[in-house]
């Protein structure tokens, strides 16, 4: 399968920044058209949705508050979450990164084989979406132990099939056309050649994954919110693979962040009439399935992970990171994500939140990703939890700058401007001479080298600068 | 009133006619405009590309140059919004247009500009400034350019289908990430064209600079003015011509 502008698809970044890949993705110029527009209509469809509702901007409010609440008291709420859950006859496991995770999650599978596991194609687990276990890489993991997993939500189960990330955390295979799933499927499914039919496709995969849900033992799902009060979990999916998933199989694990906690059920009024319009349009997912306690003969277990949440937590400025309920809203209104795919961003969560949350993770390898925005704002003004991530991108750029994660050539530069710019006699000289030059501004240099220069033309510098003319004029 | 003019660094050196343009505007609106002489540049370059530490000697000078005057006014939304975040006056810092229309209270422009006009809204003058209602929130439309636009006899305000998406320029962001840059640049110009923008407008001259490059690379017949060469063209005040 060779997708034109596709990316090395991976997410190492040392394989490419952003703007290398996205310049990738860029050589296309028919795709990216498609690509833009497909997720422009996303955003079209939350708009529609959100201005049916008067209180819209009451509710991001609201949203945000009680996000707030939780950041302030996260120790508490998490507690008091286990104590219930506990109760519940759930098992909470901690976390602290994603080794433990994936560890924990293995030790769990391990136990119910009573340490042997089998060598046949039944031992494995059917997992909903989790972006988490993305960011842990756990597949990869259990696959190296033996352990077979199968992402049962159809667009991750696509770009399982096709060895590569998500590229969009809600709609994972958006970047691919639907003829090129129809080969995709042909290849893997025994699909008939060249049909591309989405019904067709649909139910071939519904075959293919109903073998996988009756003979799995294990279920992994995520969890979108975590209820202190009551000690349940709340898991919104639009194809109840989540459910199914978790009612066949003798075991359910659920990984959560930390920061999925919201205070009491009734909260959740707030933040599932959000999650939905603000991802796709719609006015509520189609399962908002509650897990409050295993059924009889079931074992039910929390993995809630830390991973960099704690550090993200005590920074300040990041802080309300940690508020996303990972609607996806600011990846469909993001120009530039629209414009360089999900892959470009090598990272699991991958568009403006994912530029604010991979820094904290890593800063050398997520380095290039605050950069990857023009701090339009847009994402801020979509969040329905008001995160201020464009402001978050600008603080980073500091934080990574002033951490030495910026090339020396750029600090010469910037330093360099500064001295001319904080001298208003230098600048005088440097401009007449420099509008000559055209070298004055770092992207203003005139020659075919200059990325400026390869598809725009440069200003026609004019005879007389502003001040000379007012010279002249005025005073 | 007494305004003193921020003439952001670029617009100095390459857009002179839109500095122009601003002082005989805002003159023929009764005001005393000065220029104060030592002014360079508000920093924002270096501190957009994470570099703000270093803009220590760009905020004092200037301070030093705009602390004496209750109104600063800049054509520029970005430096604006710039100034304001980051650089604390003795008086304010006020966008062209958001001047005229909150200050001034000029509530609409008698003046003539016979041209299909297409306007782009630039992000940190909306979105930042506040200088037009955002397409993403729930809550009543205004625009103060418009409102300055929409009554000059003539003038045939563009409909656009995407109406305040972003340019691409992004300051450094545009050779950084020259392709996406350049992409979305493209994109904004293909609504336009498609919706018959003649002459193309906006607040921001940056934007505009990174539009007109594509504009006149790819020889697309449109024209680029800033909105002050616009209102200053179109407002006929016979008696302070000059
Ligand atoms: S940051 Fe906001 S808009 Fe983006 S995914 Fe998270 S909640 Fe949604």
């Amino acid at each position: 399968m060779t997708k034109s502008n596709s990316l090395p698809l991976t997410h190492n970044s040392h394989l490419g920044t952003h703007s290398e890949r996205a310049e990738i993705f860029n050589k296309d110029f028919d795709r990216t058209t498609w690509h833009d527009q497909t997720l422009y209509m996303v955003r079209q469809k939350r708009d529609k949705a959100a201005f049916q509702i008067d209180d819209w901007e009451l509710l991001r409010e609201t949203a945000s508050q009680i996000k707030n609440n939780v950041l302030s008291n996260m120790h508490d709420y998490l507690l008091q979450f286990e104590e219930n859950a506990s109760n519940n006859g759930i098992k909470i496991h901690w976390a602290a990164d994603a080794k433990e995770h994936n560890e924990i999650v293995f030790g769990i599978i391990s136990d119910y084989y009573r340490g042997e596991i089998p060598d046949d194609t039944f031992k494995g687990m059917v997992k909903s979406k989790s972006m988490l276990t993305e960011e842990c890489h756990m597949n990869e993991f259990l696959a190296e132990k033996g352990i077979e997993v199968i992402d049962t939500d159809l667009g991750e189960r696509i770009v399982q099939l096709a060895e590569e990330p998500p590229s969009h955390i809600v709609m994972p295979c958006i970047h691919w056309k639907k003829e090129e799933i129809g080969e995709l499927f042909h290849k893997h499914l025994g699909t008939e050649k060249g049909n591309k039919d989405p019904q067709y496709l649909t139910e071939a995969a519904r075959q293919h994954l109903r073998d996988k849900f009756l003979t799995r033992p294990i279920a992994l799902t995520g969890v979108n919110f975590a209820v202190a009060e009551t000690g349940e979990f709340v898991v919104c999916t639009n194809e109840g693979n989540a459910d199914m998933g978790a009612h066949l199989a003798d075991i359910h694990i659920a990984s959560m962040g930390f920061e999925k906690i919201i205070p009491q059920k009734k909260h959740l009024g707030v933040f599932l009439r959000l999650l939905a319009r603000s991802a796709t349009g719609q006015p509520i997912t189609t399962y908002s399935s509650h897990f409050k306690k295993p059924r009889n003969g079931q074992q039910m277990h929390i993995v809630i992970v830390d991973n960099g949440r704690s550090t993200q937590l005590g920074r300040e400025d990041f802080r309300n990171s940690l508020k996303c309920i990972r609607c996806a809203a600011c990846f469909n209104t993001c120009p530039v994500y629209r414009r360089s795919g999900g892959h470009s961003y090598h990272s699991a969560v991958a568009g403006p939140i994912g530029s604010i949350l991979a820094p904290n993770l890593d800063m050398r390898a997520n380095a290039d990703l605050p950069f990857a925005s023009t701090l339009c704002g847009s994402c801020s003004n979509v969040c329905p939890v008001k995160i201020d991530i464009h402001q978050q991108l600008y603080k980073w750029r500091q934080v990574l700058v002033q951490e030495g994660y910026s090339p020396t050539s750029k600090t010469l530069a910037m330093k360099g401007m500064s001295v001319v710019l904080s001298n208003p006699g230098i600048f005088k000289f440097s401009g007449k001479v420099g509008r000559m030059l055209m070298d004055k501004l770092p992207f203003l240099v005139n020659n075919r080298m200059n990325p400026w220069y390869k598809q725009r033309e440069m200003p026609e510098p004019p005879e007389e600068s502003f001040r000379d003319w007012y010279k002249k004029n005025r005073k | 009133m007494k305004v003193a003019l921020f003439i952001p660094c670029y617009i100095d050196q390459f857009y002179p006619k839109v500095g122009i343009a601003t002082l005989q505007l805002l003159e023929k609106m009764g005001c005393e405009v000065v220029f104060p002489q030592n002014q360079t540049c508000c920093g924002q370059p270096m501190a957009n590309s994470g570099y703000e530490h270093i803009t220590g000697d760009c905020t004092k000078l200037f301070q030093d140059n705009f602390d004496e005057y209750d109104y600063v006014v800049s054509p520029s939304g970005s430096c604006t919004l710039h100034v304001k975040e980051h650089i604390p006056l003795k008086g304010r810092i006020y966008e062209l247009i958001e001047f005229i229309t909150d200050i001034l209270k000029v509530e609409s422009l008698e003046g003539e500009f016979k041209h299909k006009v297409g306007l782009h809204q630039s992000c940190h003058g909306q979105r930042g400034l506040h200088l037009s209602q955002m397409s993403e929130l729930n809550a009543p439309f205004f625009s103060k350019p418009e409102q300055l636009l929409k009554n000059l006899k003539g003038l045939d305000l563009v409909t656009l289908d995407r109406k305040d998406e972003c340019c691409g320029f992004g300051g450094t962001f545009c050779v950084a990430e020259e392709a996406v840059s350049v992409r979305m640049g493209q994109d904004r110009l293909a609504d336009h064209l498609k919706n018959g923008t003649e002459i193309l407008t906006g607040g921001d001259t940056s934007c505009l600079m990174h539009l007109d490059g594509i504009i006149r690379r790819e020889k697309h017949a449109m024209q680029v003015m800033h909105i002050a060469e616009i209102l200053n063209q179109a407002m006929i005040v016979p008696s302070l011509e000059g």
